[in-house]
């Protein structure tokens, strides 16, 4: 290993963009949702007790055997198709060759020459900055079919980081999931908008696969993950510069931010007339920084050759043509059949659409909300909470149905809008249940007219000259006697209501 | 011919983390230049039309279904490990990085 210095330091944003053009490469891994793994029939469960989703195959035991899963052969091919992908006529496995214990077997079964889909594309829109989006088209390279590896503990050292550690623990569920390898072509030309790009990619792709249906695409459970390359350029020249791959970019805002950093810390490094090591870094969330890995292997190190234990996969026309009619619609015409049915201008739509929201609003609306509803809640208060904690929307720990079932509560006037945000507050706290969080937190609305129309009496009567002012036929000064009634009965009125029983007492 | 040299060895041997002394390296370059030779007659053989055999039977598509099977226990798992802690396979300290 080659210390690399990454003391050196970064340039600004903007200026590094006035002297060179990035160049992207996004590898994104998706984890299939199949029941069963890639070669054997062991469960896929996330979360399972350690190494008790295992068999001999899936721990490379003597004499084991591999079987192709079809399930994830056709959910390869829908994903390939779905980008606009050639599906190979005939292709086989491969074995990658490298000696680490996250594979038992010493090799990761994938493929090498021969992907079952290639030459794709896919379209991504990012907010130009003035009202309206830009669309990029990114070419998609090849996607092909492997296997998840084991996930490494590791024990000792100061970080538990792999650096340092004393030995590793593994546990091997996850060894033999499948996974989908999709690459993109390099991305050129998209110069400051190279971060929002990235993001945007990977969020398309992501609503892609949600779409077909064929992952749980969770980045922050691994189900997505996205290894970012990147190089620099000198502004106007077509000779691509030597790129990094940034490993295990696990949310779309650390995509964003990740590709950010790259550009800014390459072009310190050019800039001091020094090079780019090609090597694999590392990025570090909480920090927003990449650190060095290791010097990137060359491929022939990986001594790829066809998997002799499967035969190959040839996928037949017919076959091919019955997935592609099983494809949902495109993200495009989607987003505009959504537009029309749910009445939302087209800057609504856009907020929309930049906020990864189409999915949990649909959801909310088939819960029984109103469009407008839903999107009011998704975009304040919840993208709010979402961007706080660095989290997409879907992974916030509230679901559509709750949010639809608080607007519920709205709607027959048991919730006014300020005890409604107290409910999502409660629910987004782990609290329970919207109904769970009124009762155990008290937030239903007062009633009992009774107790409402004595707090009126009380407000009133502590506010004589206001008083006068609204029986002289001033009924806008009520404001006062609302706000006065509303903190009495802290906040659990229906503004509404007191305002009815102010007018008729002062009639 | 191809030859294969002790860098080249040496650099095998750093992949397949074995570690080899100067005289280990010296032995064994030249005996897998040998071996090498030997695998490489059989170019001699095939014509240029003839694609290279990856499987010995004719067959495509071999598919299973996506229904599980019982999982081994995870104590039958751990049962032929060296070492293991935490219902997890131990194993050494790994200087290299993950791939």
């Amino acid at each position: 290993m080659t210390a690399v210095s990454d003391s050196g330091g970064l340039v600004d944003f903007d200026e590094a963009l006035e002297r060179f053009d990035p160049a992207m490469g996004l590898e994104v891994h998706v984890e299939l949702n199949t029941v069963t793994k890639m070669f054997c029939g062991c469960r896929t469960e996330f979360g399972a007790e350690p190494n008790t989703q295992t068999c001999p195959t899936c721990l490379g035991l003597p004499g084991s055997l591999p079987v192709v899963n079809g399930k994830a052969v056709e959910s390869a091919i829908r994903i390939g198709l779905a980008l606009n992908c050639e599906i190979a006529e005939w292709c086989r496995f491969a074995r990658k060759n490298y000696f680490y214990p996250d594979m038992p077997k010493n090799f990761q079964t994938s493929q090498y020459d021969e992907p079952i889909a290639f030459d794709g594309w896919t379209e991504v829109e990012i907010n130009d900055g003035e009202g309206g989006v830009e669309r990029f088209r990114i070419e998609i390279e090849r996607a092909h079919m492997e296997e998840d590896t084991g996930k490494s503990l590791h024990v000792g050292g100061a970080t538990g980081r792999i650096h340092g550690a004393d030995y590793s623990l593994v546990d091997y569920n996850r060894a033999g999931i499948p996974l989908i390898e999709i690459v993109t072509k390099p991305i050129t030309g998209t110069r400051e908008k190279a971060p929002a790009v990235a993001r945007a990619y990977v969020a398309a792709l992501r609503d892609i696969l949600l779409g077909l249906g064929v992952s749980d695409v969770r980045m922050e459970q691994g189900s997505l993950r996205c290894d970012v390359n990147l190089s620099l350029a000198l502004a106007g020249s077509d000779k691509l510069g030597t790129r990094t791959e940034t490993k295990n970019v696990n949310s779309l805002r650390s995509v964003e931010r990740a590709a950010r950093y790259e550009i800014s810390r390459q072009a310190a490094i050019l800039d001091a007339g020094e090079s780019v090591l090609q090597e694999t870094r590392h990025w570090h969330e909480d920090t927003g920084i990449t650190t060095s890995g290791r010097e990137k292997s060359d491929a022939e190190d990986y001594r790829y050759f066809p998997e002799p234990d499967l035969v190959p996969v040839a996928p037949s026309r017919p076959w091919v043509e019955e997935l592609r009619g099983t494809l949902p619609e495109p993200p495009r015409e989607r987003r505009a059949r959504l537009q029309a049915v749910w009445g939302f201008a087209d800057l609504e739509m856009r907020d929309v659409v930049a906020a990864g929201a189409i999915p949990v609003i649909e959801a909310t609306v088939a819960a029984g909300t109103t469009p407008q509803a839903a999107r009011k809640w998704w975009l304040s208060d919840l993208a709010r909470r979402a961007n706080e904690q660095g989290v997409e929307l879907a992974d916030l720990p509230i679901s559509p149905e709750q949010v639809a079932r608080v607007q519920t509560l709205v709607d027959e006037g048991a919730l006014n809008d300020k005890l409604a945000r107290q409910v999502i507050d409660g629910v987004v706290a782990g609290e329970g249940d919207p109904d769970a969080v009124v009762k155990a937190r008290g937030l239903a609305i007062v009633s009992d007219e009774g107790a409402l129309s004595e707090a009126v009496d009380r407000a009133i009567a502590a506010n004589p000259d206001v008083a006068d002012k609204i029986r002289d036929g001033k009924a806008a000064a009520a404001g006062a006697l609302i706000g006065a009634v509303m903190k009495d009965m802290r906040g659990q009125a229906d503004a509404g209501r007191v305002r009815e029983l102010i007018l008729e007492k002062l009639a | 011919m191809p030859e294969i040299s002790r860098d080249e060895v040496a650099h095998l041997a750093d992949l397949a983390r074995i570690e080899l002394s100067d005289a280990e390296l010296d032995h064994l370059a030249p005996q897998l230049s040998v071996i090498l030779e030997s695998v490489a007659s059989i170019a001699e053989v095939a014509a240029g039309d003839i694609p290279p055999t990856s499987h010995a039977v004719p067959l495509t598509n071999v598919f299973r279904a996506d229904e599980p099977e019982p999982c081994l226990t995870a104590e039958q798992a751990l049962s032929g490990a060296p070492a293991s802690e935490q219902q997890r396979f131990a194993v050494p300290r790994i200087l290299g990085d993950e791939q």
